[in-house]
């Protein structure tokens, strides 16, 4: 299996979490009881395996682990966004055999058998950005960028679905990816010139 | 979310068996059947469904995810995706109000995922029924009232309500299907049966926590939609806040068969108004043998509305319901069919 790319030494995000523990500390104790679960029965836990960006991952995991869970907290795949967490903001967005979807309403334990794809599998086996990356960068598609990973993915589903012919085709297949900074007429001219290099090289 | 064990339905027997404490109308049911999943997960997340047991029923599309189209109608599998049967040439050509129905449900990622199966079977959005801090829902905890009658309810139901519930059926699916004379196929513990459409949602009736006529272990295989004069000149129309991703505030299903504008048939269902799907056939009556025009529409539309029953924050519902269902009437009379 191969190895996490974030494993080695402290991540970006890793340092943040600890930021972000201190900072929440004083209000701990207001935390919903439901984030607090007792220990599962082991009927609960179960073993999984994860064909992710083209590799096989064997997990044990809770059943209760959405996809975004394993990617982000168990993989270390933390490109796919926590957005709403209920399957309203499209920041969770992967492809599952090519297909758009939300990993924050499917469970790891039902993904198996299926090809994932999540940014980080999206450019070239060199590192060369996908032509709908690049278009992003180009087009300053994005303001804080926390929509964007799921913004890219939807985007080249939609131009793979044919749903990128006109802009007016652009913003309603694209509606389930929201953008809090409003940048959507760049996404939209992002994803005509991500459209046009995907079909044309 | 609470835990619970997963079991992956190897078969159709297999599943109705795990399934057995699905309990009637599966509503609060120990085991829950998982699809797409979309609604089942979002409400294990808001602890409004506490199943113990999920039996996934994803394992079985292959044999109940196709899309027949011939010469006696149209047959859905119920783990076809919303995506798969929204894209499919005869759907669109033959069905346009089915195909409608679903482009214009939530996102392209939401419908990619979810199941016709698991759509029909959507759970209301009302707020206080997904929001476990309000104790007093009838459908989440029987007999606790209904916070909606005194509280925010601009999205609520105005047909087919009573003071036990008002929550609002959100689908556009179900009313398309509820206006074609669908039938609904079901798997079960007594073997395979069928019912009309209609019939798969119950009402209120002060029981809003029991939403169903399945049975326990009872799993929706599939739908049949009869070919019929009517189906061409067929279309959905969703009026919304929003140009997209954003449930009805009123919707109108309507197919028409027409001899010039004479009526001779005409298939009326109407959404984001009722409390479940809700065929309209006084409107259907009011309209059969008549011209179809705005006057007419407009007749029908009154009738459909009669029983309306209005509160605080929802009364424009009737009207913006009327005036739905006239411009789909009229929209479907300009369709080439």
């Amino acid at each position: 299996m191969p190895q996490s790319p974030l494993a080695h030494g402290p991540s970006r995000r890793s340092v943040l979490g600890v930021v972000a523990g201190v900072a929440a500390a004083p209000t701990v104790t207001t935390a919903p009881a439901r984030a607090t679960s007792p220990t599962p029965p082991p009927r609960d836990r179960v073993h999984v395996t994860l064909t992710v960006n083209g590799r096989d991952h064997n997990l044990t995991l809770d059943t209760r682990t959405a996809l975004l869970d394993a990617l982000r907290e168990h993989l270390h795949l933390t490109g796919s966004k926590k957005g709403c967490d209920q399957g309203q903001c499209g920041a969770c967005t992967v492809l599952i055999d090519d297909r758009r979807v939300l990993a924050c309403l499917t469970l790891a334990v039902a993904a198996q058998g299926v090809r994932i794809t999540t940014i980080e599998g999206l450019a070239g086996p060199n590192g060369e950005l996908h032509p709908m990356q690049q278009a992003f960068i180009e087009h300053d598609g994005f303001q804080c960028g926390y929509c964007t990973p799921g913004q890219i993915l939807s985007a080249v589903a939609c131009v793979r679905e044919g749903h990128a012919g006109s802009d007016a085709d652009i913003r309603e297949h694209m509606s389930g990816n929201l953008c809090r900074c409003a940048a959507y007429p760049r996404i939209v001219e992002a994803v005509k010139q991500g459209r046009d290099r995907m079909e044309h090289g | 979310m609470r835990p619970f064990a997963y079991d992956r339905a190897g078969d159709i027997a297999q599943a109705v068996r795990l399934g057995r404490d699905t309990g009637q109308g599966q509503t609060m049911a120990a085991t829950q059947y998982l699809a797409g999943g979309t609604t089942l997960i979002d409400l294990m997340k808001l602890d409004v469904l506490r199943p113990e047991r999920l039996v996934d029923l994803k394992p079985l599309q292959g044999q109940y995810g196709g899309i027949e189209a011939g010469p006696s109608g149209l047959h859905l599998g119920a783990l076809a995706h919303m995506s798969t049967v929204a894209e499919h040439p005869a759907v669109r050509r033959d069905y346009p109000a089915i195909a409608e129905a679903l482009d214009l449900a939530a996102s392209p990622q939401i419908r990619n995922m979810a199941t016709l199966g698991g759509n029909v079977l959507q759970r209301t959005r009302c707020t206080y029924f997904r929001d476990t801090s309000w104790s007093a829902c009838n459908k989440r905890s029987p007999g606790s009232g209904c916070a909606a009658l005194e509280g925010v309810n601009r999205n609520h139901a105005v047909l087919g309500v009573d003071d036990s519930c008002i929550a609002l059926y959100p689908g556009d699916l179900g009313v398309a299907l509820a206006a074609l004379d669908a039938r609904v196929e079901l798997a079960g513990p007594g073997g395979a049966r069928a019912m009309a459409f209609e019939d798969l949602h119950r009402p209120a009736e002060g029981r809003p926590h029991i939403e169903t006529t399945l049975r326990p272990g009872e799993i929706i295989t599939g739908f049949s939609i009869p070919a019929a004069p009517w189906t061409r000149r067929s279309l959905y129309l969703k009026i919304r806040d929003r140009a997209s991703y954003e449930f009805a505030l009123a919707s109108a299903a309507v197919a028409l068969d027409l001899d010039g504008d004479q009526v001779r048939g005409a298939r009326i269902a109407l959404g984001g108004v009722a409390y479940r799907p809700r065929r309209a056939r006084e409107a259907e009556a009011m309209l059969v043998g008549k011209p179809l025009n705005a006057a007419s529409a407009q007749a029908a539309a009154q009738a459909a509305f009669a029983g309306a029953v209005v509160h605080a924050s929802n009364a424009y519902k009737p009207e913006l319901g009327r005036r739905t269902l006239v411009r789909a009437l009229l929209q479907a009379r300009a369709m080439e069919a």
